[in-house]
Order: structure tokens, then C-alpha cells, then sequence
């Protein structure tokens, strides 16, 4: 055998990806293992199952034999029926042409910051954020530009706007109901981001994945503002509200252009979103809504249950949507870290550190109340337990 | 009475009787006080009208025998439906009687400790009735799902322990 190279061995990973840290909740995965007595609200995951007549379908369609590729942009008849949907949410008009089925949001913001970055192009990022974005535009060849909205986790115009000025940005990527803060925005907060959206000429890439799960008012995509559905991506899927979490679809609604380019590497990369899964997604766009609500019914219940018991104990904020609440814990003389993983030991209580999500996040608990009420309020009783004793 | 709020509280107790007003309380963000006043008005008004458990007997080794009858009755300007539903439902071992549609005009939910027991309940308590023509006993062999809950377990929750 012939010897060569060797030297390159040690570097042989590329520097962009050897430059983004792996995600600081891999550790805690150690720590729970062989502890049966854990109660974890460290899932962003629902716990309902999904609802038996998705699965009914995609079962029944599996017998059938369909199996194949889907066209790139995803069956034609789920994206008639997205963009039929969409219109709930405000957005008056969605071309079915326009829309990509993904495997999963996480494929959708990709593709969305892919499409749009030359290589050193700005984006803002309000943190905390969903744990994707920044890594993902590193490797999209971008610049993160990290904006900490604490306290109040709203991303207002004059606080976006003095980045803005300082990096010359290209897309601006928000959440909302956000994880993890469960902060959602109103129409006039909206309106704010719209306008540095038009003045800075950015493209919004709006992750809208939480918007079912509204419980303040009703959820409004921000596409459906004056001049924005030309510059806005929306990201949406069925993990949240239909608990499909695992069968990775979801989908992208852009301009023509973005949508192009985004079905460009979607072709390449992806092909198609799994067949199975883009059938169980038209089952729940069709025949879903009563058990939706009930989800969401229950979710609230929980939500108002988990904050205000927590409120005793913490300064929180009342989450508008998502299934998470964020509270501070700040006070105790401990960093979020040594708080989550002496919570996990002392008292098997699972939640993730609030500098998962960002540096700001620092101070910050996330707690996803997506488990039964009994364990909820068990959970709550140990983590006023814990705190009693620090 | 807010009609939203007395719906809200019942939907809740009617999936878990055993919360706390309190706790209801801190569910829905309603004053403790109010919930407290909506149970009470509802059970006062016949809108609550038990607060039951669902057991699973077989678990505990405790057997049960129930049958579903088909009742086909004859009307009288004297005897309507009403009547004899009511004469029906008036014995214990009646579990339900319900006024359906189709070849049958009763269906009425029998328990009883054996076969036996309820064979010979049907036989001298509900044939005997004389608008009764004819009675059609089904046993139930098995039960998986009761008051909309299942009775088997078939799924565990698979959840990873952390997710971003």
C-alpha cells in the first residue's frame, strides 16, 4: 500500500464546520441516561401522538404501494392545500408554484439562507434563537449577526436598526411564537421589522413552525404586511401542531425568484421530502382542525397552569405561544448551565440552558411544558424544591 | 355566569374530576372564587350530574359480564317510548338505555356478575314487559375503548430526553 498524505489528517475537516460549536445540550444526554425517574421539559417535541387518522393515511398509503418520488417542489395537491391554508394566517394570495415541501423546517431555513448569501453577506439574527440559524448561515457562507432582545425578547426597530447600520445585512431571520422564549408579536411589532425590512432592503426569513400554537390573539405571518410577501420567506411544517416531528415535513413559501433558487439545491440535496410524510401532511391540512383545537386548548391549560406557578418562584414572562416558558434565573449565583445540570441531578428535572439559545440567553431557563399535567405539576414541585434549598 | 368560562371548567373537569378549584384556577387564569361558584351553580342545576371513576376491573381480577339488548317494543296511545325507557332504566343492573335508530327501538347496556345473571335478567325483568316483542342479547366479549379512553397500551413515549 502506498503511504501518502497523513500530514493533511488532522486538519482534514473543513474550518468552517470545525468552527461551529456542537450544540451545548449534547452533555445533559449523558446525565439522564439510567434515570428512569426524570421528568424532561427539555423536549421541544409534543407529546400528543400524532393524530390516528394522519397515520391512518399514511399507512393506507404505504399498502398502496406509494412509494416513489415526489416532484421536487412536493405533491401538487399539498401545496393547493397550503396555499388555501396560509390564508388563515393573513396571507391573501399564495401561488402553489411558490411553495417547496421540505423535509422539515430545518431544510427549509437552509435552503432560504443558502439561496440568498455571497459569501461575507450579513444576518440578523435576534437571540435567543432556535439553535439553527447561526450555524447554518456560517455555513451558508455568511456573517451571524447576533442581536440580544432580552429583556423583553421583542426585536424593535431601533434596536434592529443600529446593527443594521453597522453590518449592512441581507436577510434578517425571526421566529415567532419564538423558541425558546414563547414571545410572539403583535401586528405593530411586525410592522416595526417590515420597515427596517424596506429600509435596510432585507429578506425576512420568517420561521412561522410555532404559529398554530397562538394562544394571545391569532397568529398574522408577517408576508401578509403591506410590500412583504415580496421579500419574505415563510417556513412552516407539520412537527408542532400535528407532532410529526419525526417524519421531517414541512414547507417554504417565497418569491418567485427565492423560490427557484431554494428548488435548486432542494433538487440537489433533497430531491424530494419523503412521500409518506407529504401524505400524512395533507391528512392533517384536511381533517385535522378539531383535534388541533383541542391541542391547543390543552397546551393553553398547561401554559397558564406552568407560568403561574413558576411566577412564584421566578421573574417570568407569559409566553403567547410555542410550548415553551423561559424564565429567569438569575439571583441564585449560579450560571444557567450549573442550574440545569444541578436541577437534573438533585431533583431529575430536565430543562435546557438558556446560552443553548444564544449568549443572552445566559441567566435563562427553557422549560417545554409538552408533558401530561400530573408530570407538570410534579416537575414544578421539584423545581420549587430545588430552589428552596439553594 | 360567563357562558365561555362554565364551558371551559367543565370541559376540564370532565376529562379530570379530581382537580382543585384552585388548580382550575390556575389552568384557565380565572379567580379561583369564580370557579369555586360555576361548580357549584352546575351541580345545583343538574348540569354536573356525578363525579365518577373509570376503572379497568379485569386489573384488579374483578369480572363483570356485560350484554347489549336490542329491544323491539309495541306503542299504545297509553305506553309511549318515554314510559317504557323508564320502566327499563329503573333497575340497577341497567347500565344504559338508549332510544335508537334502525330495526331496534332500545338499546340497554346490561351488568351483570355472570352470564347466567344477566341472561336470566333479560329474561324475566325486560321480555316480560308487555310492550316488549322481542329482545336480542349480544355479550361483550371485550373492551378496548370506554368513555373515549383506550383500553390498551400499544405506545410509549419515545421522546429523546433533550431537543433543541
Amino acid at each position: 500500500m502506498k503511504r501518502t498524505g497523513g500530514l493533511r489528517l488532522p486538519r482534514r475537516i473543513s474550518e468552517r464546520v470545525d468552527s461551529i460549536k456542537p450544540s451545548g445540550i449534547r452533555k445533559f444526554f449523558d446525565l439522564v441516561m439510567g434515570r428512569p425517574d426524570v421528568i424532561s421539559l427539555g423536549v421541544g417535541e409534543p407529546d400528543f401522538p400524532v393524530p390516528w387518522r394522519i397515520r391512518d393515511e399514511m399507512i393506507y398509503s404505504l399498502e398502496k404501494g406509494i412509494t416513489s418520488y415526489t416532484s421536487n417542489h412536493g405533491l401538487p395537491e399539498l401545496r393547493e392545500e397550503i396555499a388555501r391554508y396560509y390564508k388563515k394566517f393573513g396571507v391573501r394570495y399564495v401561488d402553489p408554484n411558490n411553495i417547496i415541501i421540505t423535509t422539515g423546517v430545518s431544510e427549509g431555513i437552509d435552503l432560504a439562507l443558502r439561496a440568498l448569501i455571497n459569501p461575507g453577506d450579513a444576518v440578523l439574527i435576534p437571540e435567543p434563537a432556535y439553535v439553527s440559524y447561526k450555524p447554518l448561515t456560517i455555513l451558508a457562507g455568511g456573517e451571524a449577526v447576533t442581536i440580544p432582545t432580552t429583556p423583553d425578547f421583542k426585536p424593535s426597530y431601533e434596536l434592529l436598526a443600529r446593527f443594521a447600520k453597522r453590518c449592512d445585512p441581507k436577510a434578517i431571520v425571526i421566529n415567532y411564537p419564538n423558541n425558546p422564549t414563547g414571545v410572539s408579536y403583535s401586528k405593530k411589532e411586525l410592522e416595526e421589522i417590515a420597515d427596517l425590512a424596506i429600509e435596510f432592503d432585507l429578506v425576512i426569513i420568517s420561521d412561522e413552525i410555532y404559529a398554530e400554537l397562538t394562544y394571545s390573539g391569532k397568529h398574522v405571518s408577517i408576508a401578509s404586511l403591506n410590500g412583504m410577501e415580496e421579500r419574505t420567506v415563510i417556513l412552516n411544517g407539520f412537527s408542532k401542531a400535528f407532532a410529526m416531528t419525526g417524519l421531517r415535513v414541512g414547507y417554504a413559501i417565497a418569491p418567485p425568484d427565492i423560490a427557484e433558487a431554494m428548488l435548486k439545491i432542494h433538487q440537489y440535496c433533497m430531491l424530494c421530502a419523503p412521500i409518506t410524510s407529504q401524505i400524512g401532511a395533507l391528512e392533517a391540512l384536511r381533517g385535522c382542525e378539531e383535534e388541533l383545537d383541542n391541542i391547543r386548548a390543552e397546551y393553553m391549560r398547561r401554559r397558564n397552569f406552568f407560568v403561574k406557578r413558576l411566577s412564584n418562584i421566578f421573574e417570568i414572562r407569559k409566553p403567547d405561544g410555542a410550548f415553551y416558558a423561559f424564565p429567569k434565573i438569575e439571583g441564585y449565583g449560579l450560571s444557567s448551565e450549573e442550574f440545569t445540570e444541578r436541577l437534573l441531578m438533585d431533583k431529575g428535572v430536565a430543562v435546557v440552558p438558556g446560552n443553548a439559545f444564544g449568549d443572552c440567553g445566559e441567566g435563562y431557563i427553557r422549560c417545554a411544558y409538552a408533558v401530561t399535567m400530573e408530570k407538570l405539576k410534579e416537575a414544578v414541585d421539584r423545581i420549587e424544591d430545588f430552589v428552596k434549598n439553594l | 355566569m360567563d357562558d365561555k368560562k362554565v364551558v371551559e371548567v367543565l370541559k376540564i373537569l370532565e376529562d379530570n374530576a379530581r382537580l382543585t378549584p384552585k388548580e382550575i384556577a390556575d389552568m384557565t387564569g380565572y379567580d379561583e372564587k369564580e370557579v369555586e361558584e360555576i361548580i357549584k351553580a352546575k351541580e345545583e342545576d343538574g348540569t354536573i350530574l356525578k363525579y365518577k371513576t373509570l376503572i379497568d376491573w379485569e386489573n384488579v381480577g374483578e369480572e363483570f359480564v356485560y350484554a347489549i339488548i336490542d329491544v323491539r317494543v309495541t306503542l299504545t296511545r297509553e305506553k309511549g317510548y318515554d314510559d317504557i325507557a323508564k320502566r327499563i332504566a329503573k333497575y340497577p343492573e341497567v347500565h344504559a338505555v338508549r332510544l335508537i335508530s334502525g330495526d331496534y327501538d332500545f338499546q340497554v347496556v346490561v351488568k351483570g356478575k355472570s352470564l347466567k345473571d344477566v341472561a336470566f335478567f333479560v329474561a324475566e325483568k325486560i321480555s316480560t314487559i308487555p310492550e316488549v316483542r322481542d329482545t336480542f342479547t349480544h355479550f361483550v366479549l371485550r373492551s378496548y375503548k370506554e368513555e373515549g379512553v383506550l383500553l390498551f397500551k400499544d405506545e410509549e413515549d419515545r421522546r429523546l430526553a433533550f431537543a433543541p
